[in-house]
């Protein structure tokens, strides 16, 4: 460590001025935008959010956030540790892992054409293109029409996508954390007569907590923004709408300046526990050094 | 802080085969793992390649074949040449401006990736190797700043763009990717430069080195790894954002990127799959490229940014 006053401010400044002017600044002038009317001309207190909070349009947002919310973080943190120990056990781990994980590369919007592509519809009868109605052909039912049935297949079909694409994210992180645990440890308990499922659950799974933790944060994280997927498959309708496309539209469609920046204070605060989470796993990992 | 802290057990893990515990173990038999294992595995790696391949096969078919039959009907007669075809690709890169798209992509993201890292490594080394009044509560305001929304941004920072002129331009897109991606860089930059060994600045300091000839003689050089993760996490970040291009470029502007472009083709060819599936795959190419060449790098990225929003 050296004493360097002038050289850290000279080093620090472009990045803080950049954080202080995309980051900062924006943060406390939102919060003081959701006060104000549509044109931020008059205060007008909390009337944004009593509004947003009166309107069918948000509370279907709100309710597909709490969707998205449970079924999103559930299945990619579980699909994912499952992943992690099967895969784990195969020999080819390496090509299963790459083509799981491979979506992580692809873009939201592109990823949405390709499920767009997978749901698409053809009536009973005439031959199906979209892998998804091909599937309940052969099982014998009717072409369903996967993204504009309400309320729960559409929302449940562009999850699926969110999940298709962060399973691997999931995979890939808890498979780090299980490849991390010592392999006595596991012996040792399949010695005393355990079998696989309570080695995964009396064992493995403590040990790997707080990457779990890690990853179900970043999932939440996620799908507080999810924005792009609904964004290109349905733009909201038919029920579909969540709270960043609906922020989207305030802003850009209905030009009231107000409501959209409530919207985002509405997200920023579901998202303030992780932040100060973050502080605080950061102070602790400085104590420890 | 002088003490270089223990790695994350498993950090350097990546999709590499590294057989922590081998299959055949007391239960699982001596033959390797069970039927259902490999099945769940097999299966499910399955699942998640279709729906891709579906694409890649649809978007070199005819469009009456594309719009008429399912795309694993080629697999009937796969070697029918007249079934297969770039004229989807010719028809989007020449008529729908997805070259001119793939261009701007490029355009957008390589500064914006150069740009932030460079900017987070200085102020990294400083928050890692100098000692300045505020450095502590400085650094935990840019690790607050990992997982804000970008929503709180948008309108005033527009705002801002409106009266500057700023929006529309590739200086507006490259400051604001680089503003966006900063804590994270910031972030991961000063975990790897905090874990060099702390001899190695001191000694230079004696010898008489500045702080600059440390950072560029010392620091940046054995960051390489650090530099290429990040690098690779950040151009695809931007190659891949739809957000911040169509909140400060807007969506009929000429320096579209890719994604901006493929929405609003899905926009407005909703249905003619053989366009889409043509244009996704041209903006998918270039980091699908990048994922299997490069997915070493990649892969520590996100294991050590695994806090980023």
């Amino acid at each position: 460590m050296r004493r360097g006053g002038a050289w850290a401010w000279g080093f620090t400044a472009p990045a803080l001025l950049l954080i202080g002017f995309y980051l900062a600044y924006p943060t406390l002038a939102t919060i003081y935008l959701s006060l104000l009317d549509r044109q931020s001309q008059r205060f007008v207190g909390l009337r944004n959010y009593v509004d947003l909070f009166s309107s069918n349009a948000m509370l279907t947002a709100l309710r597909n956030n709490v969707l998205w919310l449970v079924l999103f973080t559930t299945l990619t943190v579980g699909l994912g540790l499952a992943l992690a120990v099967l895969t784990d056990r195969v020999r080819y781990e390496a090509a299963a892992k790459a083509l799981i994980f491979l979506p992580m590369a692809i873009s939201f919007v592109g990823a949405g054409v390709i499920w767009k592509f997978v749901y698409a519809y053809r009536p009973a009868g005439a031959p199906q293109i979209g892998l998804a109605n091909q599937i309940m052909v052969m099982l014998g039912r009717e072409p369903v029409g996967w993204l504009i049935t309400q309320p729960w297949v559409n929302n449940l079909a562009l999850i699926v996508v969110g999940v298709w694409i962060w399973t691997g994210f999931a995979m890939v992180v808890l498979s780090a954390a299980y490849k991390g645990i010592p392999k006595e440890l596991l012996e040792a308990a399949r010695v005393d007569g355990a079998n696989e499922w309570q080695v995964f659950w009396r064992i493995s799974l403590p040990v790997m907590q707080s990457t779990v933790a890690v990853v179900a944060t970043t999932m939440v994280i996620n799908v507080l923004k999810v924005f792009d997927i609904v964004y290109v498959m349905t733009n909201g309708n038919f029920g579909t709408e969540v709270m960043a496309n609906r922020m989207y539209k305030e802003m850009f469609q209905f030009r009231h300046f107000g409501r959209a920046s409530a919207i985002a204070v509405i997200l920023f605060m579901a998202i303030v526990p992780v932040m100060l989470a973050n502080i605080r796993r950061f102070r602790q990992q400085e104590a420890t050094r | 802080m002088n003490n270089p802290p223990t790695p994350r057990p498993g950090i350097r893990a990546s999709l590499r085969v590294r057989p922590a515990h081998p299959a055949g173990t007391a239960t699982l038999g001596v033959s390797g793992p069970n039927v259902v294992v490999h099945m769940v595995v097999v299966l499910t790696a399955l699942a998640w390649f279709l729906p891709t391949l579906g694409l890649l096969v649809s978007s070199l078919r005819p469009a009456s074949d594309v719009l008429n039959s399912g795309w694993w009907t080629v697999f009937a007669n796969p070697f029918d040449l007249t079934r297969w075809t770039l004229a989807n690709y010719q028809h989007v890169l020449a008529q729908q401006g997805m070259a001119r798209a793939f261009f701007n992509s490029f355009a957008i993201a390589l500064p914006a990736t150069v740009l932030p890292i460079l900017v987070a490594s200085f102020a990294a080394f400083a928050f890692a190797w100098l000692d300045f009044p505020g450095r502590q509560a400085l650094f935990l305001t840019v690790v607050a700043f990992l997982v804000v929304p970008l929503q709180m941004t948008f309108i005033p920072v527009l705002r801002i763009y409106n009266q500057l002129g700023l929006a529309g331009s590739l200086v507006g897109i490259w400051l604001a990717h680089t503003g966006y991606g900063l804590p994270f860089a910031v972030y991961l930059m000063r975990n790897f430069f905090g874990s060099l060994p702390a001899e190695l600045f001191e000694s230079a300091y004696i010898d008489g080195a500045s702080p600059l000839s440390a950072f560029f003689r010392l620091a940046l050089p054995m960051s390489t790894p650090a530099l290429a993760s990040l690098g690779i996490f950040q151009f695809l970040w931007v190659w891949n954002d739809l957000l911040v291009a169509l909140i400060y470029l807007g969506g009929g502007s000429a320096t579209a990127p890719l994604t901006l472009k493929l929405s609003s083709l899905v926009g407005s060819y909703g249905q003619d799959w053989h366009v889409l599936t043509a244009a996704a795959f041209v903006s998918m190419i270039v980091p699908v490229v990048v994922f299997f060449a490069l997915q070493r790098y990649f892969v520590r990225g996100i294991l050590a940014g695994a806090v980023k929003g």
